[in-house]
């Protein structure tokens, strides 16, 4: 039998057009051998908790640079944990405010990665956050 | 299995659970597709295969919405295959990047898979998980393979309907006589046919399927036979002369152009095959693969499982030292299983 692959959704709520920071780590991640789903700009809090559905993904990451992460990001953590998807691991990536950083992980958020984050550190701690996960049921 | 009641009432969470379960092939996913096979059998599997870029997702998502808007509001799933990189055992999957205006309709449901070393354009689990959709009481279940060249066809192993994706300007007409993808084509669109030379490609696609169909052709005007199923009486086809010729389609995925079109010969394809006897004979077969995909699988499984390593290495150091040939090897490690009790092999 194969090991459980580790699925992760990447997705850019909001309005902002950049996707390359986006784009960056999912390519990390299939380099380190998870399956990345990548839905493309401008999605709403709804489309992207659906999709967490449909995918059954263990991890959402969430690339922001517009500013509305303090409106987004805890729409989609309630809507993926209404879901059922109660042990799913979100982090997000961007330009956070160093001074929202702490609300944001207060609200659930797993980790948050700045510009200049090294994509293999990305890696092994998502890699390690599922394990963790995955070892409790 | 809780999990498998929920899927039947209707609970998206546990069907993208139970999914997961049989897309890892675990033994919670080998016992849920026992216990829904019994509810399978139902629906009209559609398979889109074509080369990388010609608009298959696109094609999806405008064949889903069009799906959709049938009287009977059909429910559809999609299962969206792109390839693992055979490096780092990861993949992009980005299927879902052109069906976004589907994510708010809860009558459709979309899966992306991996196709995890798997060649022939799906994934060994691909069958399976449309078997899943097809007892959760999915209607039409369309399977976008990965981006096919020649020679991925398993998709036709499956599908009750295989649609080709052509693009224009992609060959000449030896290109569209050579084996392989075009052949199993139950319906051919040219997409992207804003395109210069797409009503070439769709001639050379057109003469292609003629070829083939040479004394149906001739009787000039009713050579396409299901529109004729339709108005005729359909039980005086017989089984042995009842042909399908497939439509060559020109199509705009993104503008939507030639959508309602392709539909259309969908359901008359569907309606060719239950009239006919074939869509039967298409379970028969695709269920006779899974039986023997199966065999093969358990047997390989079984024999490694009580083949000690260090036997196999025995024999693959022997192997690489030129001392046997591959074809002794193999029957060295074969004899070790029928006489497993014995711990020496034979030189």
């Amino acid at each position: 039998m194969t090991e459980k692959k580790i699925r992760v959704l990447i997705a850019k709520p909001g309005l902002d057009g950049h996707d390359r920071g986006a784009k960056v780590v999912a390519r990390a991640l299939r380099d380190d051998g998870m399956e990345v789903i990548y839905t493309g700009l401008r999605q709403t809090p709804e489309m992207i908790s659906e999709a967490a559905l449909q995918e059954d993904v263990d991890v959402i990451g969430l690339s922001i640079l517009s500013g509305a992460h303090n409106a987004l990001v805890p729409q989609v953590i309630r809507k993926v944990r209404e879901n059922g998807q109660t042990d799913v691991i979100i982090f997000v990536g961007g330009i956070i405010p160093e001074a929202d950083i702490q609300g944001l992980l207060d609200k659930g958020v797993f980790r948050i990665y700045g510009p200049g984050t090294d994509t293999h550190l990305v890696s092994k701690e998502i890699r390690e956050a599922v394990k963790a996960v995955s070892q409790v049921d | 299995m809780a999990l498998i009641n929920d899927l039947r009432k209707g609970s998206r969470f546990a069907l993208s659970r139970v999914l997961s379960q049989v897309e890892n092939n675990t033994p919670a996913g080998l016992q849920a597709l026992d216990e829904l096979f019994p509810f399978t059998g139902k629906a009209h599997k559609i398979g889109i295969t074509g080369p990388p870029g010609s608009g298959k997702s696109t094609l999806v998502n405008a064949l889903t919405k069009q799906l959709r808007l049938h009287d009977r509001e059909p429910r559809v799933a999609v299962i969206a295959v792109d390839p693992t990189s055979p490096f780092s055992g990861g993949a992009i999957l980005g299927d879902r990047v052109r069906m976004l205006e589907l994510q708010n309709d809860r009558g459709i449901f979309i899966r992306s898979m991996a196709s995890r070393g798997a060649l022939g354009g799906l994934s060994s689990q691909t069958e399976a998980l449309s078997q899943v959709f097809d007892a959760a009481g999915f209607d039409f279940v369309l399977i976008e393979t990965v981006g096919a060249g020649q020679s991925e066809v398993d998709i036709v192993n499956l599908a009750h309907t295989t649609i080709v994706v052509d693009v224009p300007g992609l060959g000449d007409d030896i290109q569209s006589i050579k084996a392989g993808i075009l052949e199993i084509a139950d319906i051919l669109v040219v997409n992207k046919a804003d395109r210069p030379g797409a009503d070439q490609s769709r001639r050379y696609l057109k003469a292609m399927i003629e070829m083939g169909f040479r004394p149906l052709a001739s009787s000039a005007g009713k050579h396409r036979m299901a529109p004729a199923l339709q108005k005729d009486e359909t039980e005086t086809i017989g089984e042995q002369e009842a042909l399908w010729l497939p439509p060559v389609l020109k199509t705009i995925a993104s503008q939507f152009e030639g959508i309602e079109q392709l539909v259309t010969e969908i359901l008359n394809h569907q309606h060719f095959l239950k009239s006919t006897g074939r869509w039967k004979q298409k379970e028969t077969w695709t269920l006779r693969e899974i039986v023997r995909k199966r065999i093969a699988g358990t047997l390989e499984r079984d024999f490694f499982q009580q083949l000690p390593a260090e036997v196999f290495e025995a024999q693959m150091e022997a192997l690489i030292a030129r001392k046997v040939s591959p074809t002794t090897a193999v029957k060295n490690l074969l004899t070790y299983n029928q006489k497993s009790s014995k711990p020496q092999l034979s030189e």
